[in-house]
């Protein structure tokens, strides 16, 4: 039996995304909808492994703007719905967000955003709380693995008690962290759709789900909220544990409670300190908080990343001054912690330390200084592309091409494990200045290339991914072929949306719940916008670079090429070799070569190693994933490759 | 077998490059114990992190509650390291003397080493660190068993076997059995279960 489906009270190990799939199950959800993005991808994912069993339609859309559609659609004929995706996405969704919670909702919906403090798989650490507060609708944040459940579940209920979408917040260290979870029960019944719109306008059951007359909506909103804040007041999912007159009073959520709660352990301060664990966030429930103010003169605020929490206890406290005084606030603002990155038991441990003027046990000097001299001896392990990936051999490709025009071409970068073309020393072949948010590569390929009448021309590039092509590029490679924008356009096709896990997308046959379904091709895409279209192989370094020579040197317009090669961690592909690939050490001539190594010291393959003491090249047969490209680059044709036999 | 924990919490750390089994081996390991009745947090990190980068599990394990999922610096008691440096790069920040390290010897160059402009210590070096400022150590080549078993993968597998054998976790061969049963057929259970006996006869 999948774990996801326990019968209650079974207590299981839940990553935090887990736990949110399997508190959305007791609250019997009916649809779940997103866009995979670390740290997000799992929610979506699980419940799609149970969507028949539990009656369930689960999506991956096109982008999280369309899930949010999608899910929003249940609501309104009285279903529920959830819908997921990272921090960045709900800047994607937050149009149809600020629209919907201004219409109103019916069935239970939750947009659950999975936050990235550090950018541990991100290219921003966005704060997206904000939004909660911008367009006014209720924010929870889990504190534990059962909170990630107990949580989501609640959240439905609250959803439908006040007629609006509820945001449930977690970030990387929950939701891709794991930890025992009690189930509860899963409901026997399950919902059936209606949409009813004959009511008078102002009625949120049964009138038409739109955000005017918008003054008297926004009203009937800010009424929703007020009610939320009741419920937040008495809410057992904020607790205070601690003495009663604490000498600091911690207030927290999410994963920083968990650091918060070590660090006090780390000092043996559980007599001194307290902590007030908020899951509810937004809006603040004042008299909770008038009470746990009035019980201490100093407050630290502890979260991630940007002071949201501390600046709406502050905004608070200075309404209730007469009522509790001054206090003395810690936090982000005033430099006590961070204001970039994520944090740990040992930045809080540290701040602690220091406002409570107590000393961390630290380890034997004799010792630290061995673990500084070992510290010498290792080497930084940079991030690069996987042994046997496409994207080496693409970026070498246009990497030559954009060489052999000699006008100092460049690449607009765009979202997906081959963001890193942008990052150095991924590769020693470097094409791409610029990498921003998903789509945009083309976007901003489409102004550059536009810049030729102010003296600027170079050959403009850019690459998107497949699954990145549908979810935003479509609309910028519009623009490009109608204004003149005389770019190349690459799409690195690994048949997969493959840094966050290989969903699938528009342009294969099979969906998130595993059913046959019709795919969209992009070259077809492409052609009807007008675009010169080929495609190839990028493991063909010959027949792509000829196709793309001519593309960089064409004028007057939109080339597009299409680079197909499965990712080499595919379901399909991994640990199947197409190659057997060695070195010929005869033949290699090592330093006195002239290539100065471009195989080691520019290709960069994990598996193509340097031999220190041979001076020669050599593979790991381990590491190889057999793509045999390497093969093409050797001047020397010192690295043979043989047919692998088929596993 | 260990039927007790020596402290509360225990904490390990596991450790590699991406792709070599990292997440796998802190899921069956957390699964073994929560089905011993305890406390588990796991924290780790996937997606861009794992593209050839340094990747590392938390698992932490208490009888009396769930724990952060990022644990203390200097706090590890045990570190399992699928790759020998990365051993070093974790105890470096989280060891203290009275910490155990397992690692496979087993070496994934960095491509700054590849491209000749970073060094790799030797395994001397590397044991002389292991031997100055852990507790217990043990260096032991799992690629080559994992090789000889048809997968150089399978070395998550033999660390974990090497692990029980070492009696610092309440786990054994039964328990190992157990949990990696509920998600796979015959075949594969038979040779995972191959590799933790490989495993457990390194020690």
């Amino acid at each position: 039996m999948l774990k996801l489906l326990s019968p209650a009270n079974r207590e299981v190990l839940f990553m935090g995304n887990e736990a949110i799939a399997r508190g959305a199950l007791e609250a019997g959800v009916n649809v779940a909808s997103g866009y995979p993005g670390t740290p997000s991808s799992e929610i979506i994912e699980s419940l799609a492994t149970v969507g028949k069993e539990r009656n369930l339609y689960v999506e991956w859309s096109t982008n999280e703007k369309v899930a949010l559609e999608v899910a929003a659609a249940a609501s309104f004929a009285g279903l529920r719905s959830l819908c997921a995706m990272k921090q960045n996405g709900v800047n994607v969704a937050s149009d149809f967000l600020l629209h919907l919670a201004s219409s109103g909702t019916r069935g239970g919906i939750v947009l659950v955003t999975c936050e990235d403090p550090g950018a541990l798989s991100s290219v921003n650490e966005g704060d997206s709380r904000y939004f909660a507060r911008m367009l006014e609708i209720p924010l929870l944040e889990p504190a534990n693995f059962q909170e990630a459940k107990d949580l989501t579940r609640w959240a439905f209920e609250l959803s439908e008690e006040i007629r609006n979408i509820v945001v449930l917040r977690s970030v990387t260290r929950m939701s891709h962290a794991s930890g025992n979870v009690i189930c509860g029960k899963l409901p026997v019944k399950f919902r059936k759709a209606h949409f009813v719109y004959d009511g008078s306008i102002m009625d949120p059951l049964r009138g038409h789900v739109i955000s005017t007359p918008v003054v008297a909506k926004h009203s009937l909103q800010q009424g929703k909220l007020k009610r939320a804040t009741v419920l937040f007041e008495n809410s057992p999912f904020n607790d205070y544990s601690g003495p009663k007159k604490p000498e600091l009073l911690l207030i927290t959520s999410s994963a920083c409670f968990l650091y918060s709660r070590e660090a006090i352990d780390m000092l043996n301060l559980q007599k001194r300190t307290g902590i007030l664990k908020m899951d509810c966030t937004w809006p603040l429930p004042p008299k909770l908080l008038k009470k746990h103010l009035n019980s201490t003169d100093k407050i630290m605020i502890v979260e991630e990343v940007l002071p949201f929490l501390e600046e709406n206890l502050k905004t608070l406290a200075a309404g209730m001054g007469k009522e509790i005084g001054i206090k003395t606030f810690y936090g982000k603002m005033d430099g006590t912690l961070p204001s970039v990155g994520e944090l740990n038991p040992d930045v809080v441990a540290a701040a602690l330390a220091k406002i409570m003027k107590v000393k961390h046990k630290s380890l034997p000097a004799a010792y630290t200084k061995e673990l500084q001299k070992a510290a010498a001896l290792i080497p930084a392990r940079e991030l690069t592309f996987c042994p046997g990936c496409p994207h080496r051999a693409s970026f070498w490709n246009i990497h030559n091409a954009i060489a052999l025009d000699g006008r100092e071409g460049f690449v607009c970068g765009d979202i997906g494990c081959y963001a890193m073309g942008a990052l150095f020393p991924a590769t020693g072949y470097h094409t791409t200045p610029t990498l921003h948010s998903m789509g945009s590569g083309t976007g901003l390929a489409s102004g550059f290339a536009k810049l030729a009448a102010f003296g600027f021309d170079k050959p403009i590039l850019t690459v998107c991914g497949d699954s990145t092509f549908y979810h935003a590029v479509i609309p910028a490679l519009i623009n490009a072929q109608h204004n003149r924008a005389d770019i190349t356009f690459i799409v690195l096709d690994n048949s997969g949306t493959a840094m966050t896990g290989f969903q699938p997308h528009p342009g294969l046959t099979v969906s998130a719940m595993g059913e046959l379904v019709p795919s969209v091709d992009i070259a077809g895409i492409c052609k009807a916008i007008g675009a010169n279209v080929a495609i190839s192989d990028p493991f063909d370094l010959d027949g792509t670079c000829k196709i793309l020579n001519s593309f960089v040197a064409d004028k007057g317009s939109l080339n597009v090429l299409i680079m197909r090669q499965i990712c080499a961690l595919s379901p399909e592909k991994k640990g199947k070799k197409i190659f057997d690939v060695k070195v010929n050490e005869a033949l290699c001539l090592g330093e006195s070569c002239g290539c100065n190594r471009l195989c080691t010291r520019i290709f960069r393959c994990p598996a193509l190693i340097w031999d220190r003491s041979k001076k020669k090249a050599v593979v790991d047969e381990v590491i190889c994933a057999g793509c045999g490209v390497c093969y093409s680059i050797c001047p020397q044709k010192a690295i043979i490759r043989t047919e692998a036999e088929k596993k | 077998m260990k039927v007790r924990l020596s402290k509360d919490s225990m904490n390990v750390i596991i450790t590699g490059v991406g792709g070599q089994g990292n997440v796998l081996a802190s899921r069956v390991l957390a699964g073994m114990l929560v089905n011993a009745g305890y406390y588990v947090t796991i924290g780790e990190t996937f997606g861009m992190s794992q593209r050839g980068g340094s990747v590392m599990s938390h698992v932490r394990i208490s009888q009396k509650a769930i724990r952060s999922p990022q644990m203390p610096l200097g706090s590890a008691d045990i570190i399992i390291a699928l790759e020998p440096v990365e051993a070093l790069r974790v105890l470096i920040k989280y060891g203290n003397p009275d910490v155990a390290v397992l690692s496979n010897s087993r070496v994934v160059y960095p491509i700054g080493v590849i491209t000749g402009e970073l060094n790799y210590p030797s395994l001397t070096e590397i044991q002389n660190v292991l031997q100055k400022t852990t507790a217990k150590n043990w260096l032991l080549d799992a690629t080559e068993d994992a090789v000889k078993l048809g997968n150089p993968v399978l070395s998550n597998i033999i660390m974990i076997g090497a692990l029980s054998a070492t009696d610092l976790l309440p786990i054994d061969r039964r328990s190992f059995e157990k949990e990696i049963a509920k998600n796979m057929t015959a075949d594969k259970l038979r040779i995972n279960m191959l590799a933790f006996d490989a495993g457990a006869k390194l020690i």
